[in-house]
């Protein structure tokens, strides 16, 4: 890993010409994801460290759950038709908490500038983003579900939940990396995000309650399919689209 | 400041006639339609201003793309007209629809995918104008937005078949049914006549109000360059 930071870190300071930029651009595949996992490994470094990020997450969601409880009457009854609605309520809520905050850090010390100056494909400072993102929230929900299986005593550890978990949290930070690199340069940041975020994340919310609940019902798989299809669907428009825009959001 | 076009004046007349006309169409002239009676007349103006919507709705999201490829100010403009119209003109065509819906349908509003979607693309409208007022730069702002509106272009359509998907998968949520079924008629000639004109009269009433738009986009842009010059 010592190798790759200093890589990356150490590039802007040998002075290219723009010929030799231009010949650069191609660069191989290999240096991309290298590029993706250093930013992905200081986001994670950084979280190990000062876990200020995984705690806040991780509060805010059980206290979600907690309001849940009350304001819903969680009985047994209610329970197997909102279970999904509550998990992932909790994790877009919990999710926006932390696309606000890793995008904020960057922004707050110029780290961001630093960032954009290393001469790598910015595309791959987005996916080390999403990919650091996407594991905070896989984390946090890894902590969300046996707890709420713990204290409504219902099995939440289904093959298909999981999978959906993973499909819906893609989809979701994907969408939500971009949209908070956006919202951070704006006057109003961190209330911004969940503004621009939700309707545009509508989709992947309600297929994700949807297949989440079949699972957890017990449906039939052939009734769950398509929700996890569009899913899927959704999640690679989103990355491609993100991909090709990330350059005019980062742009000076 | 360089006066109105002649042409612009005489369009802006012509949108006020025809709707003059085209309210006249669809309430005196169109025959009652026999079953849901006189708020069927509402569905006239329902469906123009939908369709004007719609045509802001598509023209905002393909400026989008248009402006991130060649990085034109015009496009911007160009863009916050269409995005603006059609905030407007489906938040109209919700209105009215709900008048409509609460004595046919007997709700004023269902989650139904036509309606979701209007609901949802009112509140990307809504956050794409507020992630604009928060930048002060007009490059980034246009940047932003046009990234937002490709963004919502994309979401808005994924919404409604999702909600679909929704209703096929789950048919019997709301008590009224499939809206398809309740409250469709087959039209008579008056009523053809009266919703075409106003069809045809919400087009020219689109364009009008986007050239109107984008020469007051066109202005502010002029105002805020002198703005800069003169704090230079």
């Amino acid at each position: 890993m010592d190798t790759e930071e200093r890589s990356a870190g150490d590039r802007p300071l040998t002075i290219k010409t723009p010929a030799q930029i231009s010949s650069a651009a191609p660069r191989p595949l290999s240096n991309f994801l290298k590029a993706t996992l250093a930013v992905t490994w200081k986001d994670l470094a950084a979280e190990f460290r000062s876990r200020e990020l995984f705690s806040a997450m991780l509060v805010f969601s059980l206290l979600v759950i907690l309001i849940f409880n009350f304001a819903l009457e969680l009985d047994i009854k209610t329970r197997q038709s909102v279970t999904s609605g509550v998990l992932w309520v909790t994790f877009a809520f919990a999710g926006t908490l932390g696309l606000n905050r890793s995008m904020a850090v960057e922004k707050d010390r110029g780290c961001l500038d630093g960032l954009l100056l290393a001469p790598v494909d910015r595309a791959a400072i987005y996916f080390g983003k999403v990919i650091s993102n996407l594991a905070f929230m896989l984390i946090v929900e890894a902590f969300v579900l046996p707890v709420y299986s713990f204290l409504y005593n219902v099995n939440l550890f289904k093959a298909g939940l999981l999978l959906v978990i993973l499909l819906g949290s893609i989809g979701y930070t994907a969408v939500g990396t971009l949209l908070s690199s956006m919202a951070v340069q704006t006057r109003t940041r961190d209330v911004l995000l969940p503004i621009l975020l939700f309707p545009v994340a509508v989709p992947v919310l309600i297929a994700a309650v949807k297949a989440s609940g079949g699972f957890l019902t017990g449906d039939d798989f052939a009734n769950i399919l398509p929700w996890v299809n569009l899913l899927i669907v959704y999640d690679v428009i989103f990355i491609a689209i993100a991909f090709m825009v990330f350059d005019y959001v980062v742009e000076e | 400041m360089e006066p109105k076009p002649i042409a612009l004046k005489v369009l802006d007349v012509i949108s006020i006639i025809l709707l003059g006309v085209a309210t006249y169409l669809a309430l005196v002239f169109a025959p009652t339609e026999a079953v849901m009676g006189q708020v069927q007349r509402v569905f006239y103006f329902h469906i123009g201003t939908a369709w004007v919507g719609l045509l802001g709705f598509l023209l905002a999201a393909g400026t989008g793309v248009a402006y991130l490829v060649t990085k034109d100010a015009k496009w911007d403009i160009i863009e916050v007209a269409a995005v603006e119209i059609s905030l407007v003109f489906f938040l109209i065509t919700i209105i009215l629809g709900s008048i409509w819906a609460r004595p046919v349908w007997n709700t004023w509003w269902t989650w139904d995918p036509r309606l979701t979607t209007a609901a949802i693309t009112e509140l990307i409208y809504i956050a794409y104008f507020m992630l604009r007022e928060g930048i002060e730069d007009p490059d980034r702002r246009a940047r932003f937005g046009a990234v937002y509106t490709l963004i919502g272009g994309v979401s808005a359509p994924i919404t409604f078949m999702v909600i679909r998907l929704f209703r096929t998968i789950h048919p019997v949520i709301i008590g009224s049914g499939d809206p398809g079924a309740q409250g469709t008629f087959a039209m008579t000639g008056g009523m053809k006549v009266a919703f075409f004109f106003a069809l045809f009269t919400f087009t020219v009433v689109f364009v009008d109000l986007f050239w109107n738009r984008i020469r007051m986009g066109n202005l502010a842009a002029k105002v805020e360059q002198l703005k800069l010059n003169v704090m230079q």
